[in-house]
């Protein structure tokens, strides 16, 4: 590592926080305004090209960044209400947007002015995503979309959505696909909230009828859009498995305070098990660390593909366990009126909810199961298992 | 908390290159399971070598006390490629144990320098007079006495490679209180019970009024022997990955050659997914153990979190590699010929060396405030 480059580095950016700082102060400015500002000089997401919010900086400078801003009491873009967009959206935008439409949707995505979802499930493609039915079909000025989505997080508060469609059914079905943005706000377009096991409905099913898109408005070539999915994929696991945490962050800490502020419920075996997740939790919390590391020496390893299901597993059994130590209050749960949320508060609410919504980590994003296929095959060279819908067209495939 | 580096520097990587060179050459299974049965346990010719040619015995042994003034970092790594090979040398017993506790005593004492000197330089091989299974945070052992003379009394059982000891680094009780001595392995008794642990045997240590030297006295000893051993704990979490990655490494290997039913036995889910699981145990015991190594060489204010933390972790996932290496070979991995009882038995001994899982997660949770 380079410390020195580093710091100088990380001194300029400081500098320019500053600016921004001295510009536009916290305390009276616009919200918004102040978030623009901050996009404009390039303290957005220091990686991204210069005039979309970034500098070209290396990564992992950003944490400097958003460590002044916070020192400074500045407002933040509300991250985890817009993990999409931030998360998924923006990096395949980023790779396959034409100059145009970067411009146009980076910033108020990154603003959280326009939240994005992802239409990706179908009710009859899941795991097997290459297997989706939505229709898109050219006429002269675009596209018009027919089908059905579900699971779709956001939906009921997005702007936009990326899209994955068919174009072509008669090629084997990796092949067929295109990729677009589509405005979320058009009466070709309806959203129905489907309840969740925890009582609220953060995902819902969207129903595309005649929906239109402008033929500027897809990412990639006609028929590559599994290889730009693979783009937005690959972000979504880094996003929900990768981030920076202290130690405690993230469901150890609430289980962690449970235990420290209710003594009267310790046993030994209890205890055991908990030390023993703490231990998981972060021998995980540091191999993300690594992960890091070695990305920012460029050698990238492949312990990225499991730190999604580690997390989901961890986080799993932290639930349960929570509720265990809380012995007659596991018996009660907060409410469960169907909500309709904007983000995911793990930790807001009752161990219960917790314990229900982590069960959902080991779906979403790409099941456990596949992960493990992923790891097996990709990191450990293991045969795959016998296909039979490799070379078949995709209207021919067995439903 | 200094940010830990956790990975693996050019040089260390170097050094792994020259240490599994050595070991591939010299340390292939077929001649490990003669040696194991014969009666010199212990390749001594490679032990030499490792000391002597690559340095390794005196890593963590400053310049001047003629050491290559490297770190715990680069001890572990030697650790990796031992536990990787179950290789029959008195590493841990000599270069970790015995040389950290007499880092610990006052260095610019001549008996200790000495000493430290002659087991840098592989010129003599050392070993501290506890049980392998002893937790650095017991009470100073009771063991063995000094009496006024300054002779010592009393037995010590299972020694980790105490049977290749030309030198006893030995806890006693005198009446001045606890105190550190040498004691040559020639005025020692020494046995060798059948040990569970083929490649790392132990030694039952008995000492006559034998004749020692005091390296260090109340003052120093007692701490000497927690370093010693908490030091240990944290530097076996990296043999128990490097073990742990050679049965992964092995059976993966295996199940893609292995056809049954018309097909490589690797190409099955329920295989894949139990290596696929393995594997990611794999990552977080590596940055546990990245992490105590690390911590440890900079003397970091969390390695006893991070010992904690590594070896109750890395010793479930070396005993859990060695498991299922043995069961997703099929009835190969069950035969004596086969290589992987040796890391099956090596695995499970050091679990419960410097105290079970269970232990460390008990000290563990006293460390970071998550009280019983
Ligand atoms: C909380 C939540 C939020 C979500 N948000 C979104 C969203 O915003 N946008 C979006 O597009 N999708 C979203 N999803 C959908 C999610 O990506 C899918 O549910 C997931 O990919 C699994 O697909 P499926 O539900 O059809 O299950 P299936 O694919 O039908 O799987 C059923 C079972 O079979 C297993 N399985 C499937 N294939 C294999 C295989 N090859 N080997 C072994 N086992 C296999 C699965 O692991 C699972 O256990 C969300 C899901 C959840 C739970």
């Amino acid at each position: 590592m380079t410390t020195s480059e580093k710091s100088f580095d990380a001194e300029a950016l400081r500098a320019r926080v500053a600016d921004v700082l001295a510009a536009h102060d916290p305390a009276t400015t616009d919200r918004l305004a102040f978030l623009r500002a901050r996009f404009d000089a390039g303290l957005a997401w220091v990686h991204f090209p210069v005039g979309l919010g970034g500098l070209d900086a290396p990564r992992e400078l950003q944490s400097v960044v958003d460590a002044e801003f916070a020192a400074a009491g500045a407002p933040d873009n509300n991250p985890r209400r817009i993990g999409i967009g931030l998360g998924m959206a923006a990096p395949t935008i980023l790779k396959f947007g034409s100059e145009e439409l970067k411009q146009r949707l980076l910033r108020p995505l990154w603003t959280g002015e326009e939240v994005w979802c992802q239409l990706f499930s179908e009710p009859g493609a899941g795991s097997d995503l290459a297997a989706l039915a939505t229709r898109a079909v050219r006429d002269e000025d675009g596209w018009i979309v027919n089908g059905q989505k579900v699971w779709t997080s956001s939906a009921h508060t997005a702007q936009w959505a990326i899209l994955v469609t068919r174009t072509d059914p008669d090629v084997p079905k990796h092949r067929g696909m295109t990729y677009f943005v589509l405005d979320m706000t058009q009466p070709g377009v309806e959203v129905r909230p489907l309840r969740q096991i925890t009582g609220e409905a953060e995902f819902n099913e969207v129903f595309l009828t005649d929906a239109r898109i402008p033929d500027a408005q897809r990412l990639g070539e006609v028929g590559a859009g599994w290889q730009v999915a693979q783009t937005t994929l690959m972000n979504e696991r880094v996003a929900i498995g990768g981030n920076a945490q202290p130690r405690e962050g993230g469901m150890v800490g609430k289980v962690a305070e449970t235990w420290r502020d209710r003594p009267e419920l310790r046993t030994p075996e209890l205890r055991d098990r908990l030390v023993k997740l703490w231990a998981e939790a972060e021998a995980f919390r540091l191999a993300g660390s690594r992960l890091r590391q070695q990305l920012a020496v460029g050698q990238p390893g492949p312990e990225g593909s499991g730190m999604k299901l580690a997390f989901a597993t961890v986080a799993q059994q932290l639930a349960a366990l929570e509720l265990e130590i809380l012995d007659e209050d596991a018996l009660r749960y907060d409410e469960w009126s169907m909500r309709r949320p904007e983000l995911v508060d793990f930790t807001g609410r009752d161990a219960g909810y917790r314990y229900l919504r982590s069960k959902g980590n080991s779906i979403e994003g790409g099941t456990s199961e596949v992960l493990r296929n992923i790891i097996a095959e990709r990191v450990l060279g293991l045969p795959s298992e016998p296909r039979t819908d490799k070379d078949v067209a995709w209207k021919d495939l067995p439903r | 908390m200094t940010t830990a580096d956790l990975l693996y520097s050019d040089v260390e990587t170097d050094l792994r290159a020259s240490v599994r060179d050595l070991l591939n050459d010299r340390c292939e299974p077929a001649s490990l399971l003669a040696r194991v049965e014969s009666d010199e346990p212990y390749d001594l010719e490679l032990w030499h070598t490792l000391a002597r040619e690559l340095g390794a015995a005196g890593l963590a042994v400053p310049e001047e006390l003629g050491g290559q003034g490297a770190s715990t970092r680069e001890v572990a790594l030697v650790l990796e490629e031992l536990g990787r090979s179950v290789a029959p040398v008195p590493f841990l017993g000599s270069a970790v144990l015995a040389t950290s506790a007499l880092l610990a005593c006052d260095t610019a004492s001549a008996e200790v320098a000495d000493l430290v000197r002659k087991l840098a330089s592989g010129t003599s091989t050392g070993a501290l007079a506890v049980p392998l299974s002893t937790m650095a945070d017991a009470e100073f052992p009771t063991a063995v006495t000094a009496a006024a003379d300054g002779t010592l009394s009393g037995t010590v059982r299972s020694v980790a490679d105490g049977a290749a000891a030309d030198v006893f680094v030995v806890p006693a009780t005198g009446p001045d209180g606890p105190g550190l001595y040498a004691v040559e392995a020639t005025a020692a008794e020494v046995s060798a019970p059948v040990s569970f642990d083929l490649t790392r045997p132990i030694a039952d240590v008995t000492f006559g009024g034998a004749a020692a030297t005091r390296l260090a006295g109340s003052d120093r000893a007692p701490g000497a022997v927690t370093g010693a051993l908490s030091t240990g704990a944290g530097l076996l979490a990296s043999e128990q990955l490097g073990l742990a990655q050679w049965c992964l490494d092995e059976t993966v290997e295996y199940l893609k050659g292995r056809y049954q039913f018309g097909r490589p036995v690797g190409s099955f889910q329920a295989l894949k997914h139990r290596l696929a699981d393995l594997w990611l145990e794999l990552v977080g015991a590596r940055a546990a153990a990245r992490y105590a190594a690390d911590t440890l060489a900079r003397g970091d204010a969390d390695a006893p979190v991070a010992v904690a933390m590594a070896q109750s972790y890395c010793a479930e996932t070396a005993v859990h590699a060695a498991e299922e290496c043995i069961q997703l070979h099929g009835g190969i991995g069950m035969t004596w010929e086969h290589p992987a009882h040796l890391y099956l038995k090596r695995a499970k001994a050091s679990q419960v060396a410097f105290g079970a899982p269970g232990r460390h997660r008990a000290a563990l949770g006293d460390l970071v405030d998550l009280p019983g």
